[in-house]
């Protein structure tokens, strides 16, 4: 086995600690600027500054922070999975590498058609993007996607590529697509059309949401129990909410983990589905061929 | 004669929020019977149970949707209304 070059160790690193230094960035930020309290609040994503914008001053809130902390972190995982990569006697993190793309290559293959085999690395980044950002609530700190805004922006890129892909078969027959089945359904056709990134949205959001705020709730009664059952002592040994430690992490291991990976598979499937059902592969392909006779 | 205003406010809200989250019953029924159809399926081809645990977990995430209206508006007006409401009440009484 030879021995691995500086180069080849001092990049690992860098990349390592681009996967971790975000996450503590945002722990210290989230220690600094929590205000002490004594009471379980259940707020929105703390505000961190505000930027004045002509129409409508730009808010920079904890959400967004957190987010960024998540694309750095996957991008130095990416980096680091496909660091030194080699035909033969390939290292444990080349065939994990290998395996994930293997994995999301099938999946997208399947489910959407050759066609679209140029979607996995979307489809892959949109996955890690959502989970990664679920399991951050594991850590103690605000999840990005527990905020409607975020998710709110991948659902409104979603549906533009929707519409991008109607689009694809001439604006003509996009407009066509709106009277079908009956020419009067068109109006509902409209709404369920704009209905479509609202529910993307709102799907994933609710269920993290919810999760939080589940979470919050059991932690509260969790406290009064215990001050209920250990009030009567004296000192400090009252006050300690021995019930909290533990019981909570069992329902975010369900909250969080099973959830939060459950709802970034979901919103990668629907995208999948929605993009390959919106666009009318056989039809382009006659279009397509019409053109080239024409132009002969 | 303010305060009996807010008080109704408040109460109006959080009746709101717990009648919003009625809508629970339909994603419960319908989730229900879509595990238990996936049960059947499974107890009769054993084999495909991969594809159908994973398909049976995509439709009720898909079912749990219209639920999860209701809990954000229940959250909305939890968290959100009180706040707005009594604020458009005290700018509209003037004081």
């Amino acid at each position: 086995m030879k021995q691995k070059s500086f180069r080849f160790i001092a990049a690992d690193i860098l990349y390592i600690s681009m996967m971790i230094l975000p996450f503590l960035a945002a722990i210290v930020l989230k220690v600094l600027t929590t205000p002490l309290s004594n009471g379980v609040e259940i707020t929105g994503a703390r505000i961190f500054f505000t930027v004045p914008m002509p129409i409508q001053d730009l808010i920079i809130t904890e959400a967004q922070i957190n987010s960024l902390c998540v694309m750095i972190a996957l991008s130095g995982l990416c980096l680091f999975l496909t660091h030194g990569l080699k035909t033969r006697d390939v290292s444990i993190r080349q065939h994990l590498a290998e395996w994930i793309v293997e994995k999301v290559d099938k999946l997208v293959k399947e489910s959407m058609g050759d066609y679209f085999s140029g979607f996995v690395p979307f489809i892959i980044s949109i996955f890690g993007l959502s989970a990664f950002s679920s399991f951050m609530s594991l850590l103690g700190l605000f999840p990005p996607t527990s905020d409607i805004n975020i998710v709110g922006g991948w659902a409104l890129l979603v549906f533009f590529l929707i519409t991008y892909y109607k689009m694809k078969c001439g604006p003509l027959s996009y407009l066509k697509g709106f009277a079908q089945p009956v020419a009067f359904l068109a109006p509902i056709n409209f709404i369920s059309e704009f209905a479509t990134p609202i529910s993307m949205a709102f799907r994933h959001y609710g269920n993290v949401l919810s999760g939080s705020v589940i979470a919050v709730l059991i932690a509260t009664a969790l406290q009064g129990l215990s001050n209920l059952l250990l009030g009567w002592l004296p000192g400090f040994l009252g006050e300690f909410p021995f019930l909290q430690i533990g019981i909570p992490a069992i329902l975010s291991a369900y909250f969080d983990v099973f959830s939060g990976g459950l709802q970034a598979f979901i919103f990668a499937m629907l995208t999948m589905m929605y993009v390959s059902d919106g666009f009318a592969i056989d039809e382009y392909f006659a279009r397509k061929t019409a053109k080239q006779n024409i132009n002969k | 004669m303010l305060e009996l205003a807010i008080g109704i406010l408040l109460g109006g809200c959080a009746l709101g929020a717990g009648c919003a989250m009625i809508a629970g019953i339909g994603p419960g029924i319908g989730e229900g019977n879509a595990v238990a159809a996936a049960c059947e399926a499974i107890g009769r081809q054993p084999e495909c149970k991969g594809s159908v645990t994973s398909t049976m977990l995509m439709g009720c995430a898909i079912a749990e949707t219209t639920g999860l209206y209701a809990l954000v508006i229940a959250i909305l007006l939890i968290f959100v209304a009180p706040n707005l409401l009594v604020n458009i009440l005290l700018k509209a009484v003037g004081a």
